[in-house]
């Protein structure tokens, strides 16, 4: 439980003349979970897309496995064992919610797939109602399933989760995160990335806390959750 | 039913279902990497070569039986053109993936004039002939006049509808096609799934040279002749067919390509061949007038 299965070494990253993130380190364990928690804009999403080398890095370092992955191309992350439910959830949209979790398994080949979609469907039921329908006439909440299913289905190393709970009804958040407990109990390591603090400690081993690009605080889930700057930043101050 | 209404449907489909053929070439690539191929109809044009070169050779080495002549010919065709789409993709338009919008289109229009250039120098700026290869035709009664359609005109509506099957199919129900359509949808999110989105990208060019090479072997054995200048028009008629039918749309592709070649022979047929390609780019402007975004297009949304 103690090896750093992904590791950030003082990332900087830009968007054009802007910095995004500054001098971000953070490391993940193997199977652990771990959340970011900090307000809107302020890079979290950007984290988890330079991981995937979009927008690369330009200065800094980031080691999975082992190995150094700041220079790969996003294929070949994908393929060794990273996926991401990302930001704005980004399922195709003219493709059915079959055909959507197809793409999942681009990294592991379709040997697994049957078995895979039908574990999906168990964990989320509407997935498997709407199954022929396309992703574009979908809810937004379906889609998320959709995103979070998708990215499941290559057998991840690594989950990585951008807002699993945004414009989802409190019931299926509720759903989401009881999934995400029992994944990590299987032993997949997670990264979280959520606005909805409360939540998303209450799961995490560890969690970082981000405010303009840089990491301001760290600690156990539980220490975050007591802490009063955290508190009233984030869990809305009561 | 008037005879030289039904003799013209038939021709018009056997040239639209060539324009088709094309068609999904600029809009498989619009499709996914968002820029007009100009170089397209100049692809076309390279493939009308190799079918005459590839049938010479094939002659020449004593293969006489048409089905074995024009396997050998469409099977040497279509590679050779495929290679010709993979390597303009890889040498005039990747190292521009990043640049402006503009940049790849001027790219494209230098490669259209490197093609003709080139065939013009290595064959010569004459006409080129193919000898016919189908002899005969069908001939029937209708009303006062009749229809005659050529074995070549039938062969060419088999192999062109058998093309855009199998290419639909593959689109529609394999993996290949399904990693066509991710990186068509989403780019990025594709390559975070695992796709190599550049191979993605010079499998599209393939296929879309690998249809205009089939198209190249088909008006090659109808009208027989070609020169240098051939891409030009019928690169600027497929176009016109892939934006009708919705660019960026393959089924539009071929539904406009259907529907161009139709309005044209029509036109020509029963009043006026020397307008028909007026007649044409004026149904093109008559549509997106109605109907800017083509016939099977999506409405155009802007993305956030």
């Amino acid at each position: 439980m103690s090896k750093p299965i992904l590791e950030l070494k003082e990332i900087d990253v830009y968007y054009g003349p802007i910095q995004a993130l500054k001098k971000v380190s953070m490391h993940i364990d193997e199977g652990e979970t771990v959340s970011l928690i900090g307000s809107n804009g302020a890079g979290k999403s950007t984290l988890l897309m330079s991981i995937f080398g979009q927008p690369r890095a330009a200065s800094g370092q980031i080691i999975y496995q082992g190995t150094d992955i700041t220079q790969k191309s996003s294929h070949y992350i994908a393929s060794n064992g990273i996926a991401q439910s990302p930001e704005g959830r980004r399922v195709f949209p003219d493709m059915s919610v079959e055909e959507n979790l197809m793409m999942g398994t681009i990294p592991i080949g379709d040997k697994y797939a049957s078995e895979d979609m039908q574990r999906m469907f168990e964990l989320f039921p509407r997935l498997k109602e709407r199954r022929n329908q396309r992703a574009m006439t979908m809810s937004g909440g379906e889609q998320q399933m959709l995103a979070i299913a998708r990215a499941l289905m290559s057998r991840p190393k690594l989950l990585l989760l951008d807002e699993p709970s945004l414009g989802l009804a409190p019931i299926i958040v509720k759903q989401i995160f009881s999934t995400l407990r029992e994944l990590a109990k299987t032993g997949m390591t997670i990264f979280l990335v959520e606005q909805n603090a409360n939540h998303a400690l209450k799961l995490s081993d560890r969690a970082y806390v981000m405010v303009n690009g840089e990491i301001r605080l760290t600690g156990t889930g539980r220490e975050l959750l007591t802490n009063e700057e955290v508190r009233n930043a984030y869990l809305g101050g009561h | 039913m008037d005879g030289i209404f039904l003799q013209q449907m038939v021709n018009g489909l056997t040239l639209g279902s060539v324009y088709g053929l094309i068609a999904i070439g600029y809009t498989m690539v619009y499709g996914i990497i968002g820029m007009i191929n100009f170089a397209h109809g100049d692809v076309y044009m390279i493939s009308a070569y190799l079918a005459a070169i590839g049938l010479a050779v094939l002659s020449f080495f004593g293969v006489e039986s048409f089905p074995f002549l024009i396997l050998g010919t469409l099977i040497f065709t279509i590679v050779v053109t495929g290679v010709y789409g993979f390597v303009i993709e890889r040498v005039a338009y990747r190292p521009l993936r990043n640049s402006t919008r503009l940049a790849p289109l001027i790219s494209a229009i230098g490669i259209s004039l490197i093609l003709q250039n080139y065939a013009q120098i290595a064959q010569g700026p004459r006409q080129q002939g193919v000898p016919t290869l189908l002899e005969g035709a069908m001939r029937f009664d209708v009303g006062s006049g009749f229809v005659q359609i050529t074995y070549t005109k039938i062969f060419i509506l088999i192999a062109a509808f058998i093309g855009m099957g199998v290419l639909t199919y593959i689109i529609k129900y394999t993996k290949l096609g399904r990693m066509c359509r991710a990186t068509q949808q989403d780019r990025k999110m594709a390559s975070i799934l695992g796709i190599n989105t550049d191979r993605i990208i010079s499998y599209v060019f393939v296929i879309g040279a690998a249809m205009a090479a089939l198209a190249g072997v088909l008006i090659t054995m109808n009208y027989g002749t070609f020169d240098f200048f051939a891409g030009f028009v019928i690169g600027i008629k497929a176009f016109t067919a892939a934006v009708l039918g919705g660019i960026g749309s393959l089924p539009g592709a071929m539904l406009g390509g259907l529907i161009l070649g139709v309005a044209e022979s029509q036109f020509s047929g029963l009043i006026n061949s020397d307008y028909k390609d007026v007649f044409s780019f004026g149904l093109l402007v008559v549509i997106l007038i109605f109907r800017p975004q083509g016939l099977l297009g999506r409405p155009l949304v802007a993305k956030v």
